[in-house]
C-alpha cells in the first residue's frame, strides 16, 4: 500500500503546478474566466486555497493529508446552513464525515447564485423554484437585484444551491478523484470504489486516501452531470450531524460584525432623521464632544474613541431635520388602506376562476375585514458595519444576507470599482430578511471614506428599531359562501406594498379546493421602508387565509380540521393534516381543559401544519401549552437543525401575534426598544412537538415556513377556547395578553 | 480614570469614563468581544457576566461601579484554557445555538442559575433566564440547563 501513498512534498509540488495550470484556464480575470469556461464547476478563485490545499472544483478544497473543506456561498444566520450543504456534498462524495470543515466563499462574482443556476440547471428539466428561472437569465440582474448574488433568503440555499449545485459538486469531484486513482492504478474506473474518503480497487487490494489523488484529480474537468445517489444510499444526508459552526458560538469565539476590530479604529453612533423622508438641514456641537461629525443628507453621524463615548457626543448635538410628512400615523394609514380597498380602478387580479363575484352575492355570504400591523425585524445583533478606505480600495466587515449587493452599493456610493470593494462576511447575529438591505453598508463606507480612518459603524437598539425595511402592514377582505357544508365561492381583497416577493411563489393563493374563487391585491405604496420579513407575504396571507377558512367551518358547523381535508386533494397536504390529527391529538387535547387551534400553508415548497393547544386564564391571559408542527419538507438533510428551524420560526412568529406592532405617530415610529417590541422569552415559550414527514420529495425550504402558520392556529385555537375572533394582530388589539 | 478589577482570575486595570458601561469597556478597551450588546437598557441580557457571582447586565453598569470587583465573562467560563465547562457542554450536545448572538449572556445566565440551584425546576428556569433569544432556541435552553445540571451534580 505504502507504494500508491504519494509522499507530501511531491503532491506540494504538484499543487503549486496545478495552479499555474488553473490561472491559464481562468484567465485574467474572475469576468474572464466567466466568459470563457465553458464548465461552470471550474469556476473559482484560485486565493481560496492556501497551504497545500487543492481546489478540485467551485466548492471543493482538498489537501493532501486528506482534509476536505467546502466552500459555502450562503450566509450563517442562525441556520446551520454551512454544516447542511456540506453534509450533501460530502453525501455524493464519500467523504468521512469527521475530515470535513465548512469556509464562507469569498463576496465574488464567481459564487454568485445565479451562475450557480446557470451552470446546473439549465436544461436539466429538474424540479426548480419558480422564482429562480429569473435567475438564469442576465436581464433579472435590473429586474430584482434582491434575488441574486450570494443572497440568503427566500429559503433557497438547500432546495436550489444544495439541491442542485452541491450534491453535483461532490458527485463530480469524487468522479475525478475516482479517474486519478484509475490511471495511476491502471485499471477501469467502475472498478473503483469509493468510501469515507478512500479509494479502493477491491480485485489488486488497493486503496489510498482522497488527498493523495487531490492534486492528480485537479486537472481533470468536472462532470456536470455525474450519476447521482438515490436518497435510499444517504449515510451522511439525513442524519443529525452536530454542527460545525457551534463549537465557537458556545466560547464566545464566533466572530460577528459587530465583533470586528481593525488596528487603528473609531466608533461611530447615528442618528437617523426621525421622520421618514426628512433630512439633517443643520447640525451644531455646542460641547464640541465629536471628533468626527459626518452629514449623510439623512442621518448624522458621530466618531469618537469608543461608542459610548460617540453615542454621548451624538446625544448632544443639536440636530434640525426638515421634511418627511409629520402628519402620517397608523391610523391615517389605515383609513387610507380601506378607502383603497373600495377602488376597483387599480386592481391586479392574481386568481379569477369560476364566478365568484355572482355567487358571493348570496345573504348567506360571509365577509369579514382582517389587519395586521407592520413589523420590525429586530435581530438580535443591532446593524453594524466596520469600513476602511484607503488608497482607493475599501474593506468592509459585516454579516450579510447579500454580501454582493452590498458590495456594488459600496462602490457605487463611493465611487469606486466593484473589484475595490472587499466584503468581509461574518456570522450573522440573525438576519430575517433585513440583512439582505445594505443601508449600514454604504454609511459606514462613507463615514470613514470622509475621515481617512477606519470605522465602526453602531447603530444603537432605538436606532435598528426605527430605521427597519418593516413587515408591511396589510388591510384584507375576505368574503366566501358554504353551501351544503362546502365553501362554494370565495373572494379575497387587499392591500399590496410590495416588500419583494416574486408573484411565482404564490403567497396569496387560497390553498384550498373551490371551484369560483375571486384574488386581487390592490398595490399602495407603503409610506415607510417595507421589506422581506422572515416568510416575507406568507405572514400576512397565511393569517388571512387560515383565519378564515376557520370561520367558515364554524359557519358550516364542520370541525375545523376535517373541514379542511374536505377542501383538499393534494396528498402531500392531506398527509400533513392527518398526521397532524393523530399527533396533536386532535380533538382531545393533551392538557384537561385546554382548546385546539389548527392551520396548514404550503410555503417555499414546504408544508407544515400546526396545533396550538391553550387556555385563556384570568385577565384574558392566553397561556399555549403546546405547539405541534407536522412538517413535510421533502428530503431533511439534518433532522436536528431541522427541528431548530421550526422552534425558531414558531417563536418568531408567536413574538409577533402577542407583541408585535410597529405604529406611527407624528410620522415618526413609536416603538424603541425591547419593552415596547417584546418578546417570547423562556417562561412563556410553549412547549413544541415537531414532527417531520419523509415524503421523499426534494427538499423544501426551511428557514421560513415554520413562521406562517403560527398565528392563525393560535387565534383558532383563541376562537375555540372563548368565541372570540381575532381579525387583528396582536393579540393585544383585541384585549388578550400573554400569560 | 483608571480602573482596576479581576477578569477572569487575572487582574486589570483599564483607563475609560468612569460612566462608561462594563459592556464597552471589555469589548472596545479590552477587546474582549464575547460578550454581546442587544438593547443597551438591561432588557435581553445579551450582555450579561457574572460580578462577584451575580449575572450582572453590563450595558448599565458603569465601570466605576465594579472597581475591585471579581469579573467572569463567557471567555472565562471554561475550568481550564481549552475545555469547556459543563454548560456550554451541554449546550453542544443538545445544539443549543442558533445565529449565537445572544448565547455569551444566555450561558453566563445559566451557570449563574446553577451556581446558586444545582437542580433548578422549569419555574426556577423561567424566573431566572429572562434572556431574550430573537432565533427561539428556548426550548433546548431549557433542555440543556437541566443536562448541565445532572452534569454537574454528578461530577
Ligand atoms: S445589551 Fe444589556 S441587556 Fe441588552
Ligand atoms: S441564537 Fe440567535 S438570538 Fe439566540
Amino acid at each position: 500500500m505504502s507504494g500508491e501513498t504519494k509522499s507530501s512534498s511531491k503532491v506540494a509540488t504538484i499543487a503549486r503546478r496545478t495552479f499555474l495550470v488553473s490561472a491559464g484556464v481562468v484567465g485574467g480575470g474572475v469576468a474572464l474566466g466567466l466568459a470563457l469556461s465553458p464548465n461552470r464547476l471550474k469556476i473559482y478563485r484560485q486565493d481560496v486555497a492556501s497551504g497545500d490545499e487543492i481546489i478540485l472544483n467551485t466548492w471543493v478544497k482538498l489537501t493532501p493529508d486528506n482534509q476536505l473543506t467546502v466552500i459555502i456561498p450562503h450566509s450563517e444566520m442562525g441556520q446551520g446552513v454551512g454544516t447542511g450543504l456540506a453534509q450533501m456534498l460530502a453525501e455524493e462524495m464519500e467523504v468521512d464525515w469527521e475530515t470535513v470543515s465548512i469556509e464562507q466563499a469569498p463576496a465574488d462574482d464567481t459564487y454568485i447564485n445565479s451562475d450557480l443556476g446557470r451552470g446546473y440547471i439549465v436544461g436539466e428539466g429538474a424540479r426548480i423554484p419558480g422564482f429562480v428561472y429569473p435567475m438564469l437569465d442576465f436581464t433579472f440582474l435590473q429586474i430584482a437585484k434582491g434575488l441574486v448574488g450570494q443572497l440568503t433568503g427566500g429559503s433557497t440555499a438547500i432546495r436550489l444551491t444544495g439541491y442542485h449545485g452541491m450534491r453535483r459538486a461532490g458527485a463530480a469531484a469524487r468522479e475525478m478523484l475516482m479517474r486519478a486513482a484509475a490511471e495511476e492504478w491502471d485499471v477501469p474506473m467502475n472498478s473503483l470504489r469509493a468510501e469515507a474518503s478512500i479509494l479502493h480497487h477491491d480485485a489488486s487490494n488497493r486503496s489510498a486516501n482522497f488527498g493523495s489523488f487531490a492534486a492528480a484529480a485537479a486537472k481533470f474537468t468536472p462532470n456536470l452531470k455525474p450519476a447521482l445517489k438515490s436518497p435510499s444510499q444517504y449515510k451522511i444526508v439525513g442524519t443529525p450531524k452536530p454542527r460545525l459552526d457551534l463549537p465557537e458560538k458556545v466560547n464566545g469565539k464566533a466572530q460577528f460584525g459587530m465583533d470586528v476590530i481593525v488596528p487603528g479604529m473609531k466608533y461611530a453612533a447615528i442618528a437617523q432623521a426621525p421622520i421618514f423622508g426628512a433630512r439633517a438641514a443643520a447640525v451644531d456641537d455646542p460641547a464640541n464632544a465629536a471628533q468626527h461629525i459626518v452629514i449623510l443628507e439623512n442621518a448624522v453621524v458621530a466618531v469618537a474613541d469608543s461608542y459610548w463615548e460617540a453615542s454621548n457626543a451624538l446625544r448632544q448635538l443639536e440636530i434640525t431635520w426638515e421634511g418627511g410628512d409629520p402628519t402620517l400615523t397608523s391610523d391615517a394609514l389605515r383609513a387610507q388602506h380601506n378607502a383603497h380597498l373600495e377602488e376597483t380602478r387599480h386592481e391586479e387580479i392574481m386568481e379569477k376562476t369560476g364566478k365568484a363575484p355572482e355567487k358571493l352575492q348570496a345573504a348567506e355570504t360571509l365577509s369579514v375585514e382582517y389587519a395586521v400591523p407592520y413589523l420590525a425585524h429586530a435581530t438580535m445583533e443591532p446593524m453594524n458595519c466596520t469600513a476602511s478606505v484607503r488608497d482607493g480600495k475599501c474593506d468592509l466587515w459585516v454579516g450579510h444576507q447579500n454580501p454582493i449587493a452590498a458590495r456594488d452599493d459600496a462602490a457605487k456610493a463611493l465611487g469606486l470599482e466593484k473589484s475595490d470593494v472587499k466584503i468581509h462576511n461574518t456570522y450573522l447575529g440573525g438576519g430575517f430578511g433585513r440583512r439582505a438591505r445594505t443601508d449600514n453598508v454604504v454609511q459606514a463606507a462613507r463615514v470613514a471614506a470622509e475621515i481617512g480612518v477606519p470605522v465602526k459603524l453602531i447603530w444603537s437598539r432605538e436606532q435598528d428599531m426605527t430605521n427597519d425595511f418593516y413587515r408591511p402592514a396589510v388591510v384584507s377582505r375576505m368574503s366566501g359562501l358554504v353551501e351544503n357544508g362546502t365553501i362554494s365561492a370565495m373572494s379575497h381583497a387587499y392591500v399590496f406594498a410590495d416588500a419583494g416577493m416574486p408573484d411565482s411563489e404564490r403567497p396569496f393563493a387560497f390553498q384550498y379546493d373551490v371551484s369560483n374563487q375571486r384574488i386581487a391585491r390592490h398595490p399602495f405604496p407603503s409610506p415607510i421602508p417595507v421589506g422581506s420579513w422572515r416568510s416575507v407575504d406568507f405572514t400576512q396571507m397565511g393569517f388571512f387565509n387560515e383565519s378564515f377558512i376557520d370561520e367558515l367551518a364554524h359557519r358550516a358547523g364542520a370541525d375545523p380540521l376535517g373541514f379542511r381535508l374536505a377542501h383538499k386533494s393534494d396528498p402531500r397536504h392531506r398527509a400533513v393534516l392527518e398526521r397532524l390529527s393523530d399527533e396533536a391529538n386532535w380533538g382531545r387535547p393533551k392538557m384537561p381543559g385546554a382548546s385546539q387551534g389548527i392551520a396548514i400553508i404550503d410555503s417555499f415548497e414546504t408544508i407544515v401544519g400546526q396545533v396550538a393547544e391553550i387556555t385563556v386564564e384570568d385577565d384574558n391571559r392566553v397561556r399555549l401549552h403546546r405547539l405541534t408542527s407536522v412538517v413535510d419538507c421533502g428530503q431533511v438533510i439534518n433532522p436536528n437543525a431541522a427541528e431548530a428551524q421550526i422552534h425558531s420560526s414558531v417563536i418568531f412568529a408567536l413574538s409577533a401575534v402577542f407583541f408585535g406592532e410597529i405604529t406611527l405617530e407624528n410620522g415618526e415610529v413609536v416603538q424603541q426598544n425591547f419593552p415596547d417590541y417584546d418578546m417570547i422569552r423562556l417562561r412563556n415559550a410553549p412547549i413544541q412537538d415537531v414532527h417531520f414527514i419523509n415524503s421523499g420529495h426534494p427538499p423544501g425550504g426551511l428557514g421560513e415556513p415554520g413562521t406562517p402558520p403560527v398565528a392563525p392556529a393560535l387565534t383558532n385555537a383563541i376562537f375555540a377556547a372563548v368565541g372570540t375572533r381575532i381579525r387583528e394582530l396582536p393579540l393585544t388589539r383585541a384585549g388578550f395578553r400573554s400569560v | 480614570m483608571k480602573f482596576s478589577f479581576t477578569l477572569n482570575g487575572e487582574a486589570v486595570s483599564v483607563e475609560a469614563p468612569s460612566d462608561m458601561p462594563l459592556l464597552w469597556v471589555l469589548r472596545e478597551k479590552l477587546e474582549m468581544t464575547g460578550t454581546k450588546f442587544g438593547c443597551g437598557i438591561a432588557a435581553c441580557g445579551a450582555c450579561t457576566v457574572h460580578i462577584n457571582g451575580a449575572a450582572t447586565r453590563t450595558c448599565v453598569m458603569p465601570i466605576a461601579a465594579i472597581e475591585g470587583a471579581d469579573v467572569k465573562t463567557i471567555e472565562g467560563v471554561a475550568p481550564t484554557p481549552g475545555e469547556i465547562s459543563a454548560v456550554q457542554s451541554a449546550w453542544l450536545e443538545h445544539q443549543v445555538p442558533q445565529c449565537g448572538y445572544c448565547q455569551s449572556g444566555m450561558i453566563m445566565a445559566a451557570e449563574a442559575l446553577l451556581d446558586q440551584n444545582p437542580d433548578p425546576s422549569d419555574e426556577d428556569i423561567d424566573s431566572a433566564i429572562t434572556n431574550i433569544c430573537r432565533c427561539g432556541t428556548y426550548e433546548r435552553v431549557r433542555t440543556a440547563i437541566h443536562a448541565a445540571a445532572r452534569a454537574r451534580r454528578e461530577a
